[in-house]
């Protein structure tokens, strides 16, 4: 661990492909996370207090899209938009999207990715830290949401979830799922 | 003297002067400033101590034949042993009152000697103050970033406590100590063989920003404000809050006319504004701030009169 | 065997609580969701009913939890940090880490059978200083300032009667801690009384040229170039100008690693070892007790220590031991 850390960068092939994708199909997952998320993790928005009222860029600088997130109690959003409609946004969050979902998944820390330049914030920086905090205290596992989004299908889509999940992370070296006490960084 | 609304203290002198330079000043203060109490020792590093130890006893005596009531100063943050030792002989005399700014010295006060509780002892609320009242403090110069409510509310206190308050009023502001000497360090030096490069700051060395604004000032182990803070508008205020006597802590220059600006003011012959524009014109250079009591940022400028 | 050293861990979230635990904390520091601990970052913390969950977890996994309100109460305020001290003895919390002299004085009257914990808020620098509050308030621990070198640490220790806890790895405060209004000058907002040094709400990131500028207050505090390590936007660790100096006036954007002196502060007669880090996050709290954790039962086999692991995490990306070697002052 003394060596410094790698992150790896989204696939260019990927990237590529999701440029010339439509956004309204990923925006709609986007918004059954969203709702999902709110379910299952009420706490999520306590810990945010008064920040669940801003609107959060985050930005995967190795894709050629970004999300705007407006953490809502009530009524959450998540949508996908191409980086010149990022529109109006409180605070953004920016760096390669293997650190963005590690974060979320408890694989780094943020403070050593901001340290180590990794991850660029900008504008509130007050409703960056609550957010990072609140999604840290989770203990999220993306996996397991996209999985929750089949409803009272989870049962039987988690499985397939999970190996999709895996084969993702194994392609593209970003961690799509929590694994439990993944090596830390 | 006309009636004033507030005792004057000089508070103790926080850099390190030639000792000629620190015996005239202390001269000038006896015979001339009109301050009721002069607060006198070092009270930022213990190397300084020895540099002007002969210069302190001439000065405590013309002091008091200056009618000045002398209390000797304590070390902010007291670590190695023979500061240990020194601050311990404070305590052998009982003819001088002992300002404490450091609660180590706690362990020797009696509670029939009275003493007084310095700038850079956490005194935040009643509990605190009412605490060490009940030890024998008799007067407490609060922590310069409170706000003119807790002032307020701690000056009540005080008074039931039959103590008085006093507030900072005039000076670069103390904002932190450390185990580390910044004079040292930045001119490549260790603590320990300092050359006693401080003395060339008479008022510190200011600290800017790399977009060139003026923020603080070093002193040794000590870190200050860069602006000053200045309370000369504020007197009615702090009056009606109950604070009982106001700070001034020496810089250089005529000290003695910032101290009569403040008198002046403080007996209602000299109105705020014109006590400010003497202070301006004693220092023309310097810039003052009054933001803490207002519960903005100490560094905000004073609002324009 | 030797004498096994306690293992202090902080905690910001119930989440990085149990990571903390099972990753080998001896002991949790953590504190409630307001401004009566010097963590009042948003969205960290514990509400009165995950404290509730938390100490039980701790006590179930044989851990101890102590809980930090160790800002200074606002005048006019008090009742808010005294409730605070009530609800921790209520909650069943093994010792309270506290440094205000009136919130002492309630805790030993009201608790009296309530463990006190002196913080490092306190800045107890010596045995008189330590010795005061101890007879004052039958304080039983006390959290060494970071002004301090290992030999004045030993000689303190054996003046005195109560435990002593050092930093061992993380933030380093240059300044004697508690008594440090630098923030307060900028912001307007005291670490002392509202418990947050460097408050988020005041500080800006922006890109200037290529470097990326952190303002706190609007005071620009630091330039980092492209791909050069970022620090805090904490004063105390800026780049300034003073005199003919540029640089890091105060100290360099590092963070305190004494992994290798652990044997010398076992020597000293230290009780227990402190990470700093409450406002981290649970990946961190993770590594770090668990390279610490690694490191204490290796002292205690008489194995050698193996130092320098973390850098990765840590401010500036680089360490420093600090006040514990003199050459630093």
């Amino acid at each position: 661990m003394s060596e410094a850390r790698i992150i790896p960068g989204f696939p260019a092939v990927g990237a590529a492909a999701l440029r010339l994708a439509p956004m309204a199909p990923l925006s709609l997952l986007g918004a059954r996370l969203a709702k999902n998320l709110g379910r299952r993790h009420p706490s999520l928005f306590t810990r945010l207090g008064d920040q669940a009222e801003k609107i959060f860029l985050i930005d995967p600088s190795d894709l050629p899209l970004v999300f705007r997130l407006a953490p809502r109690p009530v009524a959450p959003r998540l949508e996908a938009v191409r980086r010149d409609r990022a529109g109006r946004w409180d605070a953004r969050i920016a760096g390669p999207l293997a650190a963005l979902l590690g974060l979320v998944h408890g694989v780094y820390d943020g403070d050593a990715l901001f340290f180590s330049r990794d991850l660029v914030i900008e504008g509130d920086t007050e409703a960056v830290l609550a957010l990072r905090n609140a999604i840290d205290n989770e203990e999220i596992d993306l996996a397991a949401e996209a999985a929750a989004m089949f409803g009272p299908l989870e049962f039987v889509a988690a499985a397939p979830v999970r190996l999709l999940a895996a084969l993702g992370s194994e392609w593209s070296g970003v961690a799509l799922a929590r694994t439990p006490r993944q090596r830390p960084v | 003297m006309t009636q004033r609304k507030f005792a004057l203290t000089l508070g103790p002198l926080l850099f390190n002067w030639p000792a000629d330079v620190f015996a005239d000043f202390y001269a000038r203060i006896a015979d001339e400033a009109p301050v009721d109490r002069v607060v006198i020792g070092e009270n930022i590093c213990s190397k300084r101590t020895h540099l002007y130890a002969d210069a302190m006893v001439s000065a405590i005596e013309r002091l008091q034949c200056g009618g000045k009531q002398v209390v000797l100063s304590s070390l902010a943050m007291v670590t190695l042993e023979r500061e240990r030792r020194a601050a311990r002989k404070l305590f052998d005399q009982t003819s001088l009152e002992i300002e404490i700014d450091d609660l180590t010295l706690m362990n020797w006060v009696r509670p029939e000697t009275p003493f007084s509780i310095g700038p850079l002892v956490n005194v935040y609320n009643e509990a605190t103050l009412t605490f060490l009242a009940g030890k024998g403090a008799r007067r407490f110069c609060l922590p310069p970033e409170l706000p003119i409510a807790s002032i307020g509310t701690l000056a009540r206190a005080a008074a039931k406590a039959g103590a008085g308050v006093e507030l900072f009023a005039y000076g670069r502001i103390p904002l932190a100590i450390s185990g580390r000497c910044y004079h040292a360090r930045i001119h490549g030096l260790s603590k320990d063989s300092c050359q006693f490069i401080c003395e060339q700051d008479a008022d510190g060395l200011s600290v800017r920003t790399l977009d060139g604004a003026d923020f603080l000032a070093i002193n040794g182990v000590q870190t200050l404000s860069h602006k000053y803070c200045n309370l000369i508008g504020d007197l009615d205020l702090l009056a009606t809050a109950g604070v009982t006597s106001l700070r001034l802590s020496p810089h250089s220059g005529d000290f003695v006319a910032v101290t009569r600006a403040f008198a002046e003011v403080a007996s209602g012959t000299l109105s705020p504004k014109q006590g400010l524009a003497r202070l301006q014109q004693v220092a023309p250079e310097r810039d003052y701030s009054n933001g803490f009591l207002f519960g903005a940022c100490g560094a905000a400028a004073l609002p324009a009169v | 065997m030797r004498e096994k050293l306690e293992l202090v861990c902080p905690a910001g979230t119930p989440a990085a609580f149990r990571a903390a635990i099972d990753a080998g904390a001896h002991t949790i520091s953590c504190g409630f969701n307001d401004e009566t601990n010097a963590r009042n970052f948003p969205g960290l913390n514990f509400s009165r009913e995950e404290m509730a969950q938390s100490i039980k977890y701790a006590h179930r996994k044989d851990a101890k939890v102590l809980i930090a309100i160790n800002t200074f109460p606002r005048a006019g305020a008090f009742s808010r940090w005294s409730q605070a001290v009530d609800d921790a003895a209520r909650l069943g919390t093994d010792a309270v880490i506290l440094a205000d002299l009136g919130l002492l004085d309630y805790a030993s009257h009201r608790h009296p059978t309530l463990r006190l914990h002196l913080s490092v808020q306190a800045a107890a620098a010596n045995a008189d200083a330590i010795e005061f509050y101890a007879k004052s308030f039958g304080v039983r621990r006390v959290v060494l300032p970071r002004v301090l070198s290992v030999p004045e640490i030993a000689a303190i220790n054996r003046k005195i009667s109560v435990e002593t806890e050092v930093f061992i790895f993380g933030g380093l405060c240059v300044m004697a801690e508690g008594r440090c209004s630098l923030s307060s000058y900028a912001t307007g907002k005291s670490p002392n009384m509202n418990g947050a040094c460097s408050p988020a709400s005041h500080v800006e990131y922006r890109e200037e040229a290529g470097e990326l500028v952190s303002r706190l207050g609007g005071f620009a505090i630091h330039r980092s170039a492209a791909g050069a390590a970022a620090p805090y936007p904490t004063l105390c660790k800026g780049c300034f100008e003073a005199g003919d100096y540029r640089g890091h006036v105060f100290e360099d954007p590092a963070s305190l690693d004494a992994a290798s002196l652990i044997p010398q502060l076992a020597e000293a007669g230290v009780t227990a070892l402190k990470i700093e880090g409450r406002q981290r996050s649970r990946a961190y709290t993770e590594a770090v007790v668990r390279s610490f954790r690694k490191a204490l039962d290796d002292h205690a086999g008489g194995r050698p220590i193996i130092a320098g692991q973390l850098r990765d995490l840590t401010e500036g990306q680089q360490t420093t031991s600090g006040a514990y070697r003199k050459a630093w002052r």
